[in-house]
């Protein structure tokens, strides 16, 4: 029995709720236009969107607001799941930042219950009902759409990743015995095993005695993989071959010692062309011009 | 398993084979520093190319051996520790200070050489 009863109540306070919902659409159906100008007018106001222009303001914001009504009618989230990748898959190459978006969607929220409160002020219960109803569903609407944007961003980050994976760094052979190791680019943990492997393998590979590791093009560096730094060298060192580490800048220097990385048994050259000089005296080779420089081929 | 020592000219060779125990390391060490004195030895070199792990012991007594070697007025060279190996070595923190390193047998044996190439000098001069 309790049960039956149960589920009349739930029927009977989902159909009121339905009820309260077409009553809402239709509010905002019809005052369509007035409701649109308010929210553009806001969002002018909240300085959002300004990568984009006004036409494409108000394109997207009259989608927005279609969608947004679609599902307070039909309480299906699915079409604007895919509203929101695909508005997401426009905006972001244009530099519109999450913030932008969550804010634009809850301003529409704020502009809609303000139209139910003035409405409805002077009946406070049919008003009370109407935002129950309202609240949860504008609220799902604004997860959606910013749970739709976040995962868009994350996906793009994740292809940029893959993509700087790609730009594997190259161990170049130069000289008999001497290895170039250019590293250009943020060092993740990720990139610096892989960085570690391929020197080691072409340290055997190439039966190098020198090695010239190249850090010019690295901004920034982090305590972690300072030490992945020298733990490469000692690596280095057991398979009998020397790295120099060439090109700190001032910064990498002074985050390496504020960090208090212990360096001192790492071989250090100010740019890589003395940490090939280095390589060549520890070679046993020197460079000599013969004559003039010869004659540049056209 | 008993590690094999060869004689070639005036270095030792000792070439490990397989897998060792900390017995088969406590006598290699044994037996390196007896022979490095019966044969007058000037170097000893350490081929541990077969190995595909160096523990915290391994590296400790292969460190013990080049220090023995020094007071029994040798050098010692360890030669062919794989790219995987010396990594996961250097993780754990085993640096094998002051032990001499090279590439493989071959860049041990130069290594060797220019070592030794003083003695023969300074005996040359005598």
């Amino acid at each position: 029995m309790p049960a039956a009863r149960k589920r009349n109540i739930r029927l009977r306070s989902q159909r009121g709720a339905s009820g309260v919902f077409t009553e809402i659409v239709d509010h905002l159906r019809t005052n369509r236009t007035g409701l649109r100008a308010e929210w553009a007018r806001r969002i002018a106001e909240a300085q959002l969107l300004k990568a984009m222009s006004e036409d494409e303001i108000l394109t997207e914001t009259a989608s927005l607001y279609d969608n947004y009504i679609d599902v307070l009618e039909t309480g299906a989230v699915e079409a604007l799941e895919s509203y929101a990748r695909n508005l997401s898959e426009r905006i972001i190459p244009r530099g519109v930042e999450t913030h932008e978006v969550i804010g634009i969607v809850l301003l529409l929220r704020d502009v809609l219950m303000r139209s139910l409160f003035v409405k409805y002020q002077s009946r406070m219960d049919v008003l009370t009902r109407m935002l129950d109803a309202f609240e949860p569903a504008a609220r799902r609407i604004a997860v959606t759409v910013a749970v739709g944007f976040v995962h868009e961003r994350e996906r793009i980050i994740y292809q940029q990743e893959a993509a700087i994976r790609e730009l594997s760094t190259p161990v170049l052979p130069v000289r008999e015995g001497l290895l170039i190791l250019p590293i250009v680019g943020v060092i993740d943990p990720k990139r610096a095993r892989q960085l570690t492997a391929q020197l080691l393998r072409g340290i055997r590979a190439n039966r190098a005695k020198v090695v010239v590791i190249d850090v010019t093009g690295v901004p920034s560096i982090n305590a972690t993989t300072a030490n992945h730094l020298v733990l490469t060298v000692e690596a280095a060192r057991l398979l009998g071959a020397t790295a120099i580490v060439t090109g700190l800048s001032p910064e990498l220097a002074q985050t390496l010692v504020t960090i208090s990385v212990d360096l001192n048994k790492m071989h250090t050259v100010c740019d890589l062309r003395g940490g090939i000089e280095e390589a060549d005296r520890l070679l046993g080779f020197r460079v000599t011009r013969v004559d003039g420089p010869s004659e540049q081929p056209d | 398993m008993q590690v094999p020592i060869l004689k070639q000219g005036h270095y030792l060779i000792a070439s490990v084979q397989a897998a060792l125990r900390d017995a088969d390391l406590i006598n290699l060490r044994d037996s390196l520093t007896e022979k490095v004195g019966t044969y007058r030895s000037r170097g000893v070199i350490l081929d541990v190319t077969a190995l595909d792990v160096l523990d915290s012991f391994a590296c400790r007594t292969l460190s013990d051996i080049a220090a023995m070697i020094r007071l029994r007025g040798a050098h010692t060279v360890i030669v062919g520790i794989q790219p995987e190996v010396a990594f996961s070595m250097v993780q754990l923190g085993l640096r094998l200070e002051g032990v001499a390193t090279a590439l493989d047998l071959e860049e041990g044996l130069e290594y060797m050489s220019r070592k030794t190439i003083r003695i023969d000098h300074a005996q040359h001069g005598k």
